[in-house]
């Protein structure tokens, strides 16, 4: 590559790599059982064994930390995918279709706007019960209208270059081509925006399982760690500040990421730079 | 012009009837029994058969939906299950609470992003542009509910200046007013921090256009330019933004009110569902999204007013 990399994709690059290295490292090593109790070492201040100390039941804040990372990225990673390959075919399907299909999808993502990812965890919780699950539902859910609607712009830029028309002409079908040529020249802006996403996942997932809409008992999630740390606020105050700063780590992190994409995929905003 | 508004408002009913069907849908549709989930397992039969019949579940879906919506159109929402009153009735006691919030927080936020935004666009590619970029980034990326956490520590906890939470009632406006200022603050900041980044690009764009330059050669002072003439003219994607935001600042009450134990909508929607009281949930799902759908139909209105050139377009 000859351009200089933009200061923001590598910031964003490394603060991504930090919180991801952290969830992967959390699958075969914590410094302890995050979930592991000792209440006769409760509210311990940070040692060699325990870096940040440990909690009101005796947990190693670090292991769980780590934990809370795994659980993170996991939820963004599930509910973007998801979401994202729904919006994605929706939004191929528009664009490749016309007419009044693309015009129903696009109404129908314009309706997608008006339920924020709460209202929708809400309802599904009211039904069936708070679960990680149904967050993991509600943030996907929100996705597939953002993504349905830059795939279906980006794409519609696309069939009307030259070698799609040639390709027409060969007789080729419209999802062949949706398949074969949009999808891999619109990449580039769907990768942009599933990092941007994962960000907003990020803070979704937190706040959700804040709430008790999200993680249950026992399972570690930095949003369920300020739940139970806003309680103490009085004895441990450090415990409400650790989690925080991870969740402003990772969500700009990602958005860093996502800009310095972006910055690289679209020559015109780089240049300006 | 006419025609254009005529349009805007037939899609915003047909949105709203369509939003409402999906919340019906959801919450009366999917698999499982509305009367077994308010009721519990251990729910006897004729408890439950009592129950079914109180909701209506005996009826047809679509006769449910019909008499679901024709009633919310005239106030009435249903009895809520928990609280043994009508939902209407919890809804009116709590709504003051709910609107003073993301009003207080609309007020904050403008404030806050316009002289930022402004001043940054002023400073353009100098410390104070880049200083505001760096903390609206930082902004953007802090949880609301962590954010309360931190002021309550540093005002409530640490200072002693403000309650950390809870509400007394307006009776002694002073004491309501300082239960407000953390939780205004805290529902306030993400989004005055996405506004100052739109506001600031905004102005920038008008700043580059010719008027500008022409004003500021003309002898006007820089101040007057930038609040008279580039504000003005930077509106457009502002109000767009300014519209959403709204509508944010409303849902995110939700999580403010939880986190400060105020007695708004949003702690009614969570006692409702541990309460299992699904018509109460039902009703104030469909009323945060009806304010969502408000909000951006009124912004769509608003670009006529903002912009003269659509009243003469259409």
């Amino acid at each position: 590559m000859t351009r200089r990399l933009p200061v923001n994709f590598i910031l964003g690059a490394v603060l991504v790599a930090l919180v991801v290295g952290t969830a992967a490292l959390s699958l075969v090593w914590t410094p302890h059982d995050a979930t592991l109790m000792t209440i006769s070492n409760k509210f311990a201040p940070p040692s060699a064994t325990h870096w940040l100390g440990t909690d009101q039941l005796g947990r190693d804040v670090v292991s769980q930390l780590m934990a809370g990372a795994r659980n993170s990225m996991a939820v963004a990673l599930v509910a973007v995918l998801l979401g994202g390959s729904v919006g994605v075919a929706l939004g191929l399907l528009a664009s490749a279709i016309g007419g009044w299909v693309e015009d129903g999808v696009m109404r129908l993502a314009d309706l997608g706007f008006a339920f924020p990812a709460l209202l929708f965890a809400i309802m599904l919780a009211a039904v069936f019960g708070p679960s990680l699950t149904n967050a993991v539902l509600a943030i996907a859910f929100i996705n597939i209208p953002v993504f349905a609607r830059v795939t279906r712009g980006a794409a519609n830029q696309v069939w009307t270059l030259d070698y799609v028309l040639a390709a027409r002409a060969a007789g080729m079908n419209r999802f062949a081509i949706s398949r074969d040529h949009i999808l891999p020249n619109i990449a580039a802006a769907i990768i942009v925006q599933a990092t941007i996403e994962f960000a907003v996942a990020i803070l979704a997932e937190a706040a959700l399982s804040y709430l008790g809409l999200g993680a249950q008992p026992p399972a570690s999630s930095w949003g369920r760690l300020l739940s139970e740390a806003q309680t103490l606020m009085y004895l441990a105050p450090q415990l409400a500040i650790y989690p925080g700063l991870c969740i402003v780590v990772a969500v700009v992190g990602f958005g860093l990421l996502g800009d310095g994409l972006r910055d690289m995929s679209d020559p015109r905003l780089s240049r300006e730079r | 012009m006419w025609y254009f508004i005529f349009r805007r408002t037939a899609g915003f009913v047909a949105t709203l009837f369509v939003v409402s069907a999906v919340v019906f849908a959801v919450m009366n549709i999917l698999p499982g029994d509305p009367a077994l989930t308010i009721l519990g397992l251990d729910a006897t039969d004729d408890a439950l058969a009592a129950l079914r019949e109180q909701l209506g579940l005996n009826q047809p879906v679509l006769a449910r939906y019909v008499s679901w919506i024709w009633n919310a159109l005239q106030g009435d929402f249903g009895i809520s299950h928990s609280f043994r009153v009508p939902v209407s009735e919890l809804i009116a006691e709590r709504l003051p609470m709910t609107v003073s919030l993301a009003v207080a927080g609309m007020i904050f936020t403008l404030v806050i992003a316009l002289s930022l935004g402004i001043g940054a666009a002023a400073r353009h590619r100098k410390v104070g542009d880049w200083g505001v970029m760096f903390i609206s980034q930082i902004g953007i990326a802090v949880p609301a509910f962590w954010l309360s956490m931190l002021l309550v520590l540093l005002f409530a906890v640490k200072l002693r200046w403000l309650p950390p939470g809870g509400f007394a009632g307006w009776s002694d406006p002073v004491a309501a007013m300082r239960s407000l200022v953390l939780p205004t603050i805290a529902l306030g900041v993400v989004q005055s921090a996405v506004l100052a980044r739109v506001t600031r690009s905004s102005a920038l764009e008008v700043m580059r256009q010719d008027f500008v330059r022409t004003a500021r050669a003309s002898g006007l002072s820089r101040r007057r330019v930038l609040w008279r003439h580039v504000l003005p003219n930077a509106l457009v994607p502002i109000v767009t933004i300014v519209g959403m935001q709204f509508a944010a600042l409303v849902t995110g009450t939700i999580v403010i009110e939880n986190v400060f134990y105020l007695p708004g909508l949003g702690r009614l929607i969570f006692q409702s569902i541990s309460n299992r009281d699904l018509p109460t949930v039902q009703a104030l799902v469909m009323l945060f999204a009806a304010i969502v759908v408000t909000a951006n139909f009124v912004v769509d209105l608003l670009y006529v007013v903002i912009d003269p050139r659509l009243k003469a377009r259409t």
